[in-house]
């Protein structure tokens, strides 16, 4: 028995049920919420201990054999994607004791950020496709509810987008589902897998590959149908964002990784084609969405869309380098963007707005909140020696060696565009001078357990971005392993089937 | 019987987007849940139309006698109505909420948060 495989899911479940049953007392979600967190967090770093030293793990819900029961699979990639979901909660959990506000908690919100957590490690968790669309709606339904908290015109203008695209790309994810039922009669993926490969019309699994791409496109903000996310992020109460801004794309994006390299790798020269021009429209797109806006938020979450693009190309160019540079990306990426979000919210609590405009002066005020942001910035925009440096490094290099020089052109110029956005925001936020008193409210007062309990998580991510930057081999060696684990599917389908290769009828 | 359902599916699918396409916001969560009903019905076709014995396993054998439908489909449209009805009253009450704050039927006066 390994319980460290479904414990990751279990706790954010109970922790969420403990504290809807402690619905009236403030005190003890707000206890519930970091230490279901930081369990969370514990067993995480146990899953990638033990995985990454035995190996694939499998777990059969109910002592049913595999291809009939529901599996729980943790490989690297899923390991990893647990322990930055970890990381993410607790970061988070923390910076909402602060920020979330007496209104928000009493309409449930801690119970509602167990649930999205335990849906998205679900998600990276499962070894059943059907499964994986049941913790995407777990997931789902958590994130609307937390969407609208508050209530207010824009949230709502907001969540309609977010609700019908979400819903439209779960419906095509659910009859792409069923159209391969109908084919390989199976629903665990090292099945499907193993029985795609015997098939001879390769014509309706590319079809289904492409219904897959979509629907997990939608979630993943890829181009064309990213305009949800830039349209919703930012309506949020901050630390809303910040779990959406960490979490909820990169499961599409690894539910791309998961598909593209167990299930659909019989034609990569048609698939994963379409997947490099998405990848390259999406960079584009989000960083010249970004560079248009003047909103601390909005800026933020197209350059959300144009990383996951970066993350995407890393797939899409499908050679050992390119596979590692995508898993380097998705862990550097999921810290950076998080403390971006939260550093927003601190400057938010301080001068009760996002617009750039009526900001300004913090490098004179809070020299080291100025620190604090440009850690994460630089390194979102690639700079060494932090950590985007090596992720960036990794894919552009895999796009050189592959010889697909118009979509490493296109990397390296929204790595580019991407330091523009961040040197607008350092320029309008911390160096000009404050704008006078009359343009905006009174400042509220923070008190200093506050500011204590925001900054915290905001220094915590940021010593992760230096950690990996400045020791990028052993996060480069487990990145490696988790590549090879992605490139080698039988060594997946023999973890969750057993030795028995023979295809049943 | 397969050639009648692909067609009704098929009909549900073109209303489902005919309604969405649509710029009222009601049109809009009736065009999703005949995009939901087309999807669970789809799921429930993929087994097949056939009359089959339920996949009972007698005592004493090891697996069931004769021909037997196929009960994977059923669960797995059981679990997908559930959960398509839950999201949708979610969005039913959205919808509800955001004319009572935005005073507004029209996708065209929803703009403020995309400039």
């Amino acid at each position: 028995m390994n319980p460290q495989i479904a414990l990751p899911i279990l706790i954010p479940l109970l922790a969420g049920a403990v504290s809807l049953v402690f619905w009236r007392s403030r005190s003890m979600q707000r206890f519930i919420a970091v230490a279901g967190t930081a369990g969370l967090l514990l067993t995480s770093l146990w899953l990638l201990t033990t995985v990454n030293r035995d190996g694939i793990l499998v777990m059969h819900m109910g002592g049913w054999p595999a291809p009939f029961g529901i599996s729980l699979v943790a490989d690297l990639l899923g390991a990893i994607m647990v322990v930055l979901t970890g990381i993410i909660g607790f970061a988070v959990a923390l910076f909402s004791l602060a920020t979330v506000g007496r209104g928000h908690e009493a309409y449930g919100y801690f119970p509602l950020m167990h649930l999205l957590l335990a849906g998205v490690a679900g998600a990276f968790l499962t070894g059943d496709i059907f499964n994986l669309y049941v913790w995407f709606e777990v997931m789902l339904v958590a994130s609307f509810a937390l969407l609208i908290l508050g209530s207010e015109k824009a949230q709502m203008e907001g969540a309609i987008k977010y609700v019908t695209l979400n819903l439209v790309s779960s419906v095509i994810f659910l009859v792409a589902v069923g159209l391969l039922y109908g084919m390989v009669g199976t629903l665990n993926m090292a099945d499907i897998a193993r029985r795609l490969a015997t098939l001879e019309d390769n014509g309706m699994v590319d079809v289904l590959a492409m219904m897959f791409m979509v629907a997990f496109g939608i979630k993943a903000a890829a181009f064309p149908l990213f305009f949800w996310l830039p349209a919703s992020y930012h309506t949020p109460p901050v630390a809303v964002s910040a779990l959406f801004a960490g979490l909820l794309t990169k499961v599409g994006v690894y539910a791309l990784f998961r598909v593209f390299t167990l299930i659909f790798n019989q034609s990569p020269g048609y698939t994963h084609e379409i997947l490099l021009w998405g990848a390259g429209f999406t960079m584009l797109s989000g960083v010249l969405g970004a560079a248009a806006q003047f909103e601390f938020r909005r800026i933020l979450s197209f350059h959300i869309v144009s990383q996951i693009g970066y993350m995407i190309l890393g797939l899409a160019l499908f050679t050992p380098l390119a596979i590692i540079g995508g898993v380097f990306y998705i862990m550097h990426h999921i810290i950076v963007k998080t403390n971006l979000f939260l550093v927003s919210g601190i400057v938010h609590r301080l001068r009760g707005t996002y617009q750039l405009k009526s900001l300004g002066g913090f490098y004179r005020t809070h020299p080291w909140l100025a620190v604090l942001f440009l850690i994460p910035a630089l390194s979102l925009a690639g700079m060494p020696p932090l950590s985007g440096f090596f992720a960036k490094f990794i894919v552009i290099r895999a796009g050189i060696e592959a010889e697909a020089y118009g979509v490493t052109f296109i990397a390296l110029l929204v790595g580019l565009l991407t330091l523009y956005s961040m040197i607008k925001i350092w320029a309008e936020v911390f160096w000009k001078s404050a704008p006078p008193e009359g343009d905006v409210d009174p400042y509220p007062e923070v008190n200093p357990r506050e500011m204590w309990l925001m900054s915290a998580p905001v220094v915590g991510l940021a010593l992760c971005t230096l950690f990996i930057g400045l020791n990028a081999e052993p996060i480069y060696a487990l990145a490696e392993a988790s590549a090879g684990q992605l490139l080698a599917p039988e060594r997946y389908i023999e973890a969750v089937l057993g030795e028995a290769g023979e295809v049943r009828p | 019987m397969e050639p009648l359902m692909a067609i009704t599916i098929g009909i549900l699918f073109a209303a489902a987007i005919y309604m969405m396409l649509r710029r009222s916001i009601v049109k809009l969560v009736i065009g999703l849940m005949l995009l939901s009903n087309a999807a669970n019905l789809l799921i429930f076709a993929t087994a097949g139309m056939v009359r089959g014995a339920p996949p009972l396993v007698p005592q004493g054998l090891t697996a069931p006698e004769g021909a037997v439908a196929d009960p994977l489909p059923q669960a797995l449209v059981l679990t997908a109505i559930v959960i398509a009805f839950g999201v949708l009253s979610f969005a039913v009450v959205l919808v509800r909420r955001a004319w009572e704050i935005v005073r507004a039927d029209d996708l065209d006066k929803m703009k403020d948060t995309d400039t």
